[in-house]
């Protein structure tokens, strides 16, 4: 919204060659160079894409949903937690390399570790509303049946609490469905080097970060977890999606350009999102897995989440590109009243993020408790969504009002931003 | 996510031919108890020996407490459903399950029973204690392979059986990548996977077992053993492409 604020609503970047490039249907072309302006209309696409990976994110996170049989990681390899990774590099790239540039390194840095400590505190948040839940349940649950003897034991964590306190706020400690915030923790802690070098060279950063992914998988280095085990999404690992973000939004994009608009490039894509989802379908139709030969199951399973597999990346980018390609960034639509929905999610993605945590849990108990069957699970869904974008509307709302009232200058401070990062 | 499959598949299970017989299972869905990998030991030692000697590798769900509970587990009514569904054959099932125990826990114990029990086929039930230990999926995997490996190098048949399906704790136990594991190895390896998560809850669905039920009532899981310990059975007959005595009465 603070580029909003400052920018000219419809016009495009100076420079005719850019403007053209952007018109092309390439990505966002922004300078990368130290003196780079800043006064670039606000990607609607970024927000659009963020939001609805937020509802995927939700949808997935409620178990055994019928909802979530719709959605996009039943078609291929990558999930939505690839397009918000990546879109969350990019703008992160985009709100701190100003600062970083205007105000130097230090502040810069600071401003990145201050979002970080932000998340954190949200983290933990949703860690006290999750034990809350458990305490609930195990007072009131089938866990006490005969059936689930061994299952009782993974409420383990709650007869000593000073351990799992101190380990969650290690983040080590991490219940199931809460591995995204702190994978977006340590890839802010990582961020001020990466992007102090990207803004000096972007290639030289992108290799780095190509050689960390590359030792990550050689090596098996992850974080440690809690009791035991390593972190469920690899820091190592998806710092390079992330950072490809940040990379694509400091001239990255532009550079590719060339490439983007190319047939190939999307006849390229297009096969690969054709065999992606043909492969997908084995899944749920086992009888059709024997059309895959042998030795390309041998190669390509297990597909990696928790390391980011070379597949789940490269699927993740032929999405892009398609998308690129026939969502151009001047598209009209963007601007219609009926993404605004979306958009306005993308735009508070750490407040919508953690609420849609939050409805996850509260949807799924409601289902088990209250309401079972298919129809309470679509209609939960729904809500879950017009709560998230009721939320986001009012974020924004009561955001117009603090600025208004606030000293003009404020909305130069790229920190604001920060917000929706 | 592969949860979804077990519901996806009901429409084409609906579609094939029923070759179970549906009382025998309680009306387990017939895709989740056929078997694609066939079990060609338990073939051969029920064809040439008429004896048939079965192991299970398990934790704290392949038991119930209890002092009848040894012979009211799964364990003990596989034995039973064997029987009833193969007179003449001499059927034994032995459980050697243990509370708390990794895969990678198991598959060292795995040459110790071998050599005392020399079994024709292995059911391995294992992941839980995994997933609630957040093990490492890369040691889960590898584990999975060295046990499956282990065994069929020592002669056995293998069958994997993965968790339990339980509606209250899928937000608290991560299951589904041990699940996915579980079923890749099993594919991998070709050996038929129990896909207990899937049936268990096909039964919640159609209300033949209530999992949602907050009680102690014992009866319940009596009755989850013996559903399962009877889905067993069809699925070892059908993967080791056994001949079930047709006239014989089913209950």
């Amino acid at each position: 919204m603070s580029e909003n604020a400052l920018a000219l609503p419809g016009k495009p970047q100076r420079g005719p060659a850019k403007a053209r490039l952007t018109a092309a249907g390439t990505n966002v072309a922004r300078e990368q160079s130290v003196a780079a302006p800043v006064a670039a209309e606000r990607d609607l696409r970024l927000d659009l894409f963020r939001g609805i990976a937020l509802w995927l994110i939700f949808f997935d996170h409620i178990p055994s949903n019928i909802v979530n049989w719709f959605t996009i990681r039943n078609f291929g390899f990558s999930d939505a937690t690839e397009i918000f990774i990546f879109i969350s590099g990019y703008t992160a790239a985009f709100v701190y390399s100003k600062s970083m540039r205007e105000r130097g390194p230090i502040i810069g840095g600071a401003r990145i570790l201050r979002r970080a400590w932000q998340i954190y505190v949200a983290h933990i948040f949703l860690f006290a509303i999750f034990m809350a839940q458990i305490a609930y349940f195990q007072s009131a649950s089938n866990l006490e049946n005969t059936i689930y003897a061994e299952e009782v034991n993974a409420l383990d964590f709650m007869k000593h609490p000073d351990e799992t306190i101190i380990q969650a706020l290690l983040l080590k400690f991490k219940p199931n469905y809460m591995d995204v915030l702190p994978l977006y923790i340590v890839l802010l802690l990582l961020f001020p080097p990466i992007l102090w070098l990207l803004q000096r060279s972007a290639t030289i950063a992108l290799a780095l970060c190509v050689a960390l992914y590359a030792c990550a998988h050689q090596f098996n280095w992850n974080l440690q977890s809690y009791p035991s085990g390593e972190w469920f999404f690899n820091p190592l690992a998806w710092q390079l999606l992330f950072v490809f973000g940040a990379w694509c939004a400091l001239g990255g994009a532009q550079r590719l350009s060339w490439v983007l608009r190319s047939r190939i490039t999307l006849v390229v894509a297009a096969a690969y999102l054709l065999f992606a989802f043909a492969v997908a379908m084995t899944w749920y139709f086992p009888r059709f897995s024997v059309f895959i030969p042998r030795w390309l199951s041998d190669w390509m399973y297990p597909i990696d989440k928790t390391n980011l597999d070379v597949l789940r990346f490269t699927h993740f980018l032929a999405l892009a590109a398609i998308t690129v390609h026939f969502v151009p960034r001047d598209a009209g639509w963007l601007k219609s009243k009926y993404v605004r929905p979306a958009i306005l999610c993308g735009q508070h993605s750490l407040e919508i993020f953690c609420l849609g945590v939050f409805l996850s849990f509260a949807a799924h108990f409601i289902t088990v408790e209250y309401y079972r069957g298919w129809i309470m699970q679509i209609i939960l869904s729904f809500a879950g969504v017009m709560i998230m974008v009721a939320t986001a509307a009012l974020i924004s709302w009561y955001r117009s009002i603090e600025r208004g009232s606030g000293p003009p200058k404020r909305t130069s401070d790229a920190d604001l931003a920060g917000g929706q990062v | 996510m592969r949860t979804v499959i077990a519901t996806a598949l009901m429409i084409l299970a609906a579609a094939g031919a029923a070759r179970a017989e549906p009382s025998e299972t309680c009306g387990a869905p017939s895709y989740l108890v056929l078997g694609d990998n066939l079990l060609q030991r338990v073939w051969a030692a029920v064809g040439k020996r008429n004896s048939l000697k079965i192991i299970v590798f398990g934790t704290t769900s392949s038991t119930l407490p209890g002092s009848d509970g040894a012979a009211e587990a799964y364990p003990a009514k596989l034995e039973a459903a064997l029987r009833r569904n193969l007179p003449g054959v001499s059927v034994s099932v032995v459980s050697e399950a243990r509370p708390r125990q990794t895969a990678e826990k198991m598959v060292k114990s795995f040459s110790k029973y071998l050599g005392e029990e020399k079994p024709d086929l292995a059911i391995w039930q294992t992941g839980t204690f995994d997933a609630m230990q957040g093990i490492d999926q890369r040691e889960f995997l590898t584990s999975l392979t060295d046990g499956v490996e282990k065994l069929t190098a020592a002669g056995v048949d293998v069958i994997l059986m993965n968790m339990q399906y339980n509606p209250r704790t899928e937000h608290i136990i991560g299951t589904e990548p041990y699940a996915e594991n579980m079923r890749w190895v099993a594919r991998e390896r070709q050996v038929p996977l129990f896909d207990r998560f899937a049936i268990m809850r096909s039964w919640n669905e159609a209300g033949v077992i209530d999992l949602y039920a907050v009680t102690k009532d014992i009866n319940i899981a009596k009755r989850l053993h013996d559903c399962i310990g009877r889905a067993l059975s069809s699925l070892i007959i059908d993967a080791g492409r056994l001949k079930v005595i047709e006239n014989k009465p089913q209950r």
